[in-house]
């Protein structure tokens, strides 16, 4: 009836216009809207020139490069093993995997197993880092859609994760943890009994937070079909990780391409329907719970062992030994200098970081340093939908659509 | 179908010819195979739109740059992914620094849109057929391609590090 | 008086001469003290320090009892201006607009490695240090600073504002300041 309604006074308006001799423009008036580079509800620096009709947006050009750091250029100029303090700063929320992920890459070049002792160790960190990942990304749409409290409550949570990073490998966010090889040191009581304390405390902070969002009418009214995307679209867009998984397909690469023993643990993968961001909440909400599951069974199936590979050439041998034999002194030597023998090579390795598939693609030519050293990173592949994912919605809708797909400015601008 | 290296190389072969796909290698698993510019936009979409191969995931491209290697000298690197059967590919082509041209694939994957304009702004590929082949994370005033092997890492307008100490 | 408010630190009066029912002291060290206690951020937020800006904003560590409860996101009423993270060549100009946009008076602290000297980011795209575009007041070190050394960033920034003369702004020597930034 209303619409009807409408019509009819338009009619009117224009019969109006006609019979006082008016303009009959039915142009829309365009706004152009400028969201970015600093804006305060895009937590990072992305350029959005929009084109508004009303409240409603018609068309968006990105830019981004706004903090291109040139990582694959430096790549080219440091020996393998300072190139791990890179992979930290790229996403900066989950650093052990991005730390991890190299070292295992470069380890499949240099045809290094780590003992099951190191996987399991990493899988905790990992897993954490996911956890602290999601967990950032999920209390920011809290923020977005006006409930500031969640952030503050789990970021207290996040500080004890970070407590954790600290007591392992001394540092809260740039980790730079582990080494080619392994940990650089074992696990002291004092980690594993905060890893305990975690795995005790967080189910019901997690719950708590779920609790206030989920079923949360005005939540479910903001987030339900904002920044849809289909599944093929998605694939077709390179998505991987939990906006992939929100589309409806179940791609994850711990389970496909299992790596660091992953296949020794029971979790499932959630997977949304429509890939909204409510879908995306929901999924990351879940993958945490999986995580925490992860965790749950390293630690508690935590093999015993060495925590590195024996692999002298590689790794750092313990610092006694390099004021006592002579041996060690040349390998410490070697691989502080950048001088250990690098086998020629071409390897391609992927984990699923918190933003999905993160990838190292090495070219060695038996260098110091890689050749080429490329980093598949999953923010600067799915953030290019960003602009089909907001046309025809409002702008409000973009800001949260932009905080569910969690882009790292780190990781997208490499 | 299990999909593995010979049988995959055995069908791209028969499909395009042994002229036109050679150097097929496996590094690390992943079957590495060369090509040419005139097959890789075809080589690509018929991986992709093969029923038995359905290799339709772009998992990432780049470039990379051989100095010295005359008609190798530029490579293009694809790395394509079936999702259904699990299963890796790499495809790279080489071309002349004189001449880096390439067919875009932005018709085949939505994706390749940005990869295709970061392997220009770091390389200076270009890319027939690309809708809008711009630099996308250097300035736009930027007068050369960074990543190719003989433009220097470092900002040139420091003048507090000496390279004797910071090995520049 | 309840309980809580036992709590309340009361800022130290500055010196002056108190008497029956009155206490003078000069205008300039009112307004200083007044200053030093709400000073609004500005946070510039690009990479990794941001990230522990949140925890610095966060429940732990609490940036609100220094008076800086409002990040203030519109450079017109922000006091301090915290540029947090790498500063790439293409967003030098921004930087510089967002200051030139900022009302006196105003401070700017480069928290991290990165916005003091570019950090391990010595190549062709990082700007080397944002004191190349904007005057930088508090260079606080670290990649990325712990939360401890921003707030102890802040409060170097509080001792300048309490104790920064009213004309400071209009000498001589702050104007050719601003001059060889080329901000007018």
């Amino acid at each position: 009836m209303a619409t009807e309604n409408k019509t009819a006074e338009l009619t009117e308006l224009e019969q109006f216009r006609k019979d006082h001799g008016l303009a009959l423009h039915e142009e829309r008036q365009l706004t152009t809207l400028n969201l970015g580079p600093t804006h305060p509800a895009t937590h990072g620096i992305f350029q959005n020139i929009l084109q508004m009709d009303g409240e409603v947006i018609v068309d968006a050009v990105p830019t981004i490069g706004y903090i291109h750091r040139a990582f694959e250029k430096i790549a080219e100029r440091r020996p393998f093993y300072q190139i791990t303090p890179l992979t930290d700063r790229m996403n900066y929320c989950s650093s052990p995997i991005n730390n991890m992920g190299y070292h295992m890459a470069v380890e499949k070049l240099l045809g290094i197993t780590v003992p099951k002792r190191a996987q399991y160790i990493r899988v905790i960190m990992m897993e954490l880092a996911r956890i602290s990942d999601h967990l950032i990304c999920n209390s920011i749409l809290g923020v977005d859609s006006g409930a500031f409290t969640g952030f503050l409550y789990v970021m207290q949570e996040r500080e004890h994760i970070y407590d954790i990073y600290e007591e392992v490998c001394g540092a809260r966010l740039t980790t730079n943890m582990g080494r080619i090889g392994g940990m650089e040191r074992d696990l002291s009581p004092k980690a594993l009994h905060m890893i305990d304390e975690f795995l005790k405390r967080f189910p019901k902070v997690w719950a708590e937070f779920e609790k206030m969002l989920t079923r949360n009418r005005i939540f479910i009214d903001r987030t339900t079909d904002v920044g849809a995307i289909s599944a093929e679209r998605a694939l077709s867009y390179g998505f991987t990780g939990p906006n992939l998984r929100a589309a409806g397909v179940d791609y994850d690469v711990r389970v496909m391409n299992p790596y660091s023993s992953y296949e020794d643990f029971e979790f499932e993968i959630p997977v949304g329907a429509k890939g909204d961001t409510y879908d995306r909440f929901l999924v990351r909400n879940e993958e945490v719970w999986q995580s925490l599951k992860i965790i749950e069974q390293a630690y508690k199936n935590l093999p015993e062992g060495s925590y590195h590979a024996d692999a002298p050439h590689y790794y750092l041998p313990p610092k006694q030994e390099v004021y006592t034999s002579m041996e060690a002194l040349i390998y410490h030597f070697k691989i502080v200098m950048g001088e250990a023998d690098i086998p020629v090579g071409e390897v391609y390795h992927s984990v699923e970081g918190g933003n999905g598939e993160l990838g190292f693609y090495i070219i060695s030519d038996g260098g110091r340093t890689p050749y080429r050293l490329h980093f598949r990173r999953p923010c600067f592949i799915y953030y290019q939908a960003y602009t089909e994912m907001i046309k025809g919605g409002q702008l409000a809708d973009a800001i949260l659509t932009l905080s569910s797909l969690n882009v790292i400015a780190g990781e997208l601008d490499a | 179908m299990e999909l593995t290296n010979e049988n995959v190389l055995g069908k791209i072969i028969s499909e395009f010819g042994e002229e036109n796909i050679w150097d097929a290698m496996n590094p690390d698993g992943i079957m590495t195979i060369t090509t040419n510019r005139e097959s890789i936009h075809n080589l690509i979409k018929y991986l992709r739109d093969d029923k038995e191969l359905q290799i339709s995931f772009l998992t990432t491209m780049c470039g990379i740059h051989f100095p010295g290697q005359g008609d190798k000298e530029m490579c293009m690197m694809y790395q394509l992914h079936s999702l259904r059967h699990n299963y890796r590919i790499r495809i790279k082509v080489f071309m002349p620094a004189s001449d880096p041209v390439m067919p875009t694939m932005t018709d085949l994957y939505a994706t390749a849109n940005w990869m295709e304009r970061e392997a220009f702004d770091f390389y200076g590929f270009k890319f027939i057929g690309h809708p809008n082949l711009t630099r996308i994370l250097n300035i736009e005033e930027m007068e050369y391609h960074p990543m190719l092997k003989q433009y220097p890492l470092e900002d040139q307008t420091r003048e507090d590090k000496i390279n004797t100490y910071f090995g520049r | 008086m309840s309980d809580s408010n036992k709590d309340i630190a009361m800022a130290e009066a500055p010196d002056g001469i108190s008497g029956a029912g009155f206490f003078a002291t000069s205008l300039e060290k009112v307004i200083g003290l007044a200053r030093k206690h709400s000073l609004w951020p500005l946070p510039f937020a690009t990479s990794c320090c941001g990230i522990e800006y949140m925890a610095t904003m966060g429940s732990n560590y609490d940036i609100s009892r220094f008076g800086s409860e409002r990040p203030s996101f519109s450079p017109r009423q922000a006091d301090i201006l915290m540029v947090m993270g790498t500063i790439a060549k293409k967003m030098g100009p921004v930087v510089k607009q967002v200051y030139e946009q900022m009302a006196e008076p105003r401070w700017v602290i480069a928290v991290g490695a990165c916005a003091s000297s570019g950090g391990i980011f010595d190549t062709y795209s990082v700007l080397q240090g944002i004191d190349r575009v904007v005057p930088v007041d508090v260079y606080v070190p670290g990649c990325p600073p712990r939360p401890e050394q921003i707030l102890d960033g802040l409060m170097r920034v509080q001792e300048l504002a309490e104790s920064e003369s009213l004309r400071r702004r209009d000498s001589p020597e702050y104007q050719a300041l601003l001059a060889s930034y080329n901000i007018k």
